[in-house]
């Protein structure tokens, strides 16, 4: 198939359309695996998830089985798990601490290096077999930028910290919340399918045109709860207070939002209660200390829905969340979701952290099984595609200056990276 | 007037408080099934991968206190639950009753269910788990203290959201 644009992006008349065939083509996905997912750094898990030498999680990253583990000086490593011999996978558990992978099959065994250092039978083979050749592949890159382990398939990629560009200083947002700079993944996961194509789910993680029609039985909620919720003040917002898109380079983007819905990390809302009143004072009083109130109300009063290109969201909202999706299918994608908190949070702060995540999100949150079947309902009219080719993405064209979150710049910056991967002619 | 004890409370007396109550989710009738619950009620969904997990350190996938269940009935018979409009069309199969426990008036109690959930254009989804529950038995009925759903799938996958009742 020969490259071409996808999208129709006409700063004259200021429009922006995006042919729909992307979001329901196997053949643009099967390219999607080689351009994008084998390009582009993609997160595999977090350092607090491996607190031990030993300590191991197996999981699929785009579709690829790994080992996330650490060995026994304590390194972090990203294997393959399949097998050199014949290719079985080789960590069946979930989780765990070991110093050895056996495969079951033929009973090849490997170091938590990767090293293969056993072979039943090894005197079968001819002199040449070097058992240091057959250690577990790994992809070319493995990199972490503060805790946040990514891996890279394609070894003439920049590093890791050059393509995250802008993107770290809001991921140092996030970090800034926890008194040491250190942020732990929380213990359970909730690892969900959506019916829709993995894009729909990056656009949805941004996407804050839509809160007011699709959330309104988290906004009604919300004032259930003793939250104020005011109808916008100033003319083109949608939301009750402003917040804009902002663009990070190397197709990351992120919303940055003058908080109403309440923060664990210091801004109290009568939805946690009064008796956790002293506390969010307490932890507010150490952010304005150790940061100054500038950069304390950065991390207090503002939430910021951050994409990393192509598939990494943190939601740093009602609470943080560590979101990632990959394709299985057009029409299908893998969602796991972690809650992340400071690792000195206390008991009651913590408690508070996971009940605020899910008055919003997850599975059994009060907004995300809504945007699950919004996704699911747009993949289902897509069927239409080839009748009606074009999905309209302008909103925001038409202003100078200051693109909002509820404009869709944010969108557009994504489809444009997109698209550019993709090989379209510039 | 003598004191209910549960020591007098049998497998087919829990079996016809579940059946009843599993019969009040599948109508979606979620006001007379809050009139089940104690003032204290909780409902929680753990985690696939921590089911034995506490709520304060584990993150969830419904953890509601009393309140919170009181604006979840709320929010899934909005309209504008947009995940449960149309309604899900449930049927719950409930099995293996045991009483695993009594101690004053509280009964602790083991289940296996299936639910089968239906939407229009969607594949059958099959929920296939544990509940436990605490009773609470006064005046010769049971209310629910506590409402725990285990769910065996590893990961809740196809299954893709709990919005409803589970």
């Amino acid at each position: 198939m020969s490259a071409r644009s996808y999208i129709i992006d006409d700063r004259e008349k200021k429009t922006f359309l995006l042919d729909r065939e992307v979001l329901v083509s196997e053949d643009i996905l099967r390219r999607e695996m080689a351009q994008i997912f084998g390009h582009c750094w993609i997160y595999v898990g977090h350092a607090s998830e491996l607190k031990k030498p030993g300590d191991f999680r197996s999981r699929k990253v785009a579709g690829r089985p790994v080992i996330f583990c650490r060995d026994q000086g304590g390194a972090f490593h990203c294997l393959f798990n399949t097998c050199r011999h014949r290719g079985a996978i080789v960590c069946t558990e979930r989780e765990g601490n070991r110093r050895r992978f056996q495969c079951l099959y033929h009973g090849w065994t490997y170091g938590n290096d990767g090293r293969l250092v056993g072979v039943p039978g090894d005197d079968a083979y001819a002199e040449g077999f070097d058992k240091s050749s057959h250690g577990l592949r790994r992809p070319a890159r493995f990199e972490d930028y503060r805790g946040f382990w990514f891996m890279c398939l394609d070894g003439r990629a920049p590093p890791l910290a050059d393509y995250l560009a802008g993107a770290k200083d809001y991921i140092d947002l996030v970090l800034d919340q926890s008194p040491s700079g250190r942020m732990e993944i929380i213990a359970g996961v909730q690892e969900y399918d959506v019916a829709a194509n993995w894009k729909l789910m990056v656009e949805n993680s941004v996407d804050d045109y839509h809160l007011p029609s699709t959330h309104s039985t988290w906004l009604n909620f919300m004032a259930n709860s003793g939250v104020k919720i005011e109808p916008p003040k100033e003319e083109g917002l949608v939301l009750p207070t402003k917040g804009f898109a902002v663009e990070l380079g190397n197709g990351h983007f992120t919303t940055d939002n003058i908080n109403f819905r309440g923060r664990p990390v210091a801004k109290w809302i009568a939805l946690y209660g009064e008796a956790a009143k002293a506390e969010i004072d307490e932890i507010r009083s150490e952010l304005v200390a150790r940061l100054g109130p500038e950069r304390a109300r950065r991390v207090a009063d503002t939430n910021r829905n951050l994409v990393i290109f192509p598939n990494l969201v943190i939601n740093d909202g009602s609470s943080v969340t560590v979101r990632t999706f990959y394709p299985e299918g057009a029409g299908k994608m893998h969602v796991t979701a972690w809650a992340l908190g400071p690792a000195e949070e206390g008991e009651s702060a913590r408690a508070r952290r996971l009940d605020a995540f899910l008055t919003f999100y997850g599975p059994g949150g009060f907004a995300t099984p809504d945007d699950v079947e919004a996704l699911e309902l747009v993949q289902q009219g897509l069927a239409n595609w080839s009748d009606d080719r074009w999905s309209e993405m302008s909103r925001g064209m038409g202003k100078e200056g200051e693109q909002l979150n509820s404009d869709e710049h944010h969108l557009r910056i994504f489809w444009r990276r997109w698209n550019e991967l993709m090989g379209a002619p510039t | 007037m003598t004191v209910a004890t549960p020591n007098v409370v049998t497998r087919a007396q829990v079996e016809d408080f579940l059946y009843h109550e599993a019969a009040l989710l599948d109508d979606w009738k979620l006001k007379e099934w809050e009139a089940l619950l104690t003032e204290d009620a909780t409902y929680y969904v753990p985690p696939n991968d921590q089911p034995e997990g506490d709520h304060r350190h584990t993150l969830f996938l419904v953890a509601d206190d009393r309140e919170r269940i009181r604006q979840r009935i709320i929010r899934v018979l909005d309209p504008n639950c947009h995940a449960e409009s149309p309604r899900s069309r449930t049927r719950r199969m409930i099995t293996n009753v045991r009483i695993t426990g009594i101690e004053g008036d509280l009964v602790t109690v083991a289940a296996n269910f299936v639910c089968y959930r239906y939407r229009r254009y969607e594949r059958i989804r099959k929920y296939v788990g544990a509940y436990r529950y605490v009773l609470k038995y006064a005046g010769g009925c049971f209310r629910i203290k506590e409402r725990r759903v285990l769910i065996d799938a590893h990961e809740l996958g196809s299954l893709g959201s709990v919005s409803f009742i589970l």
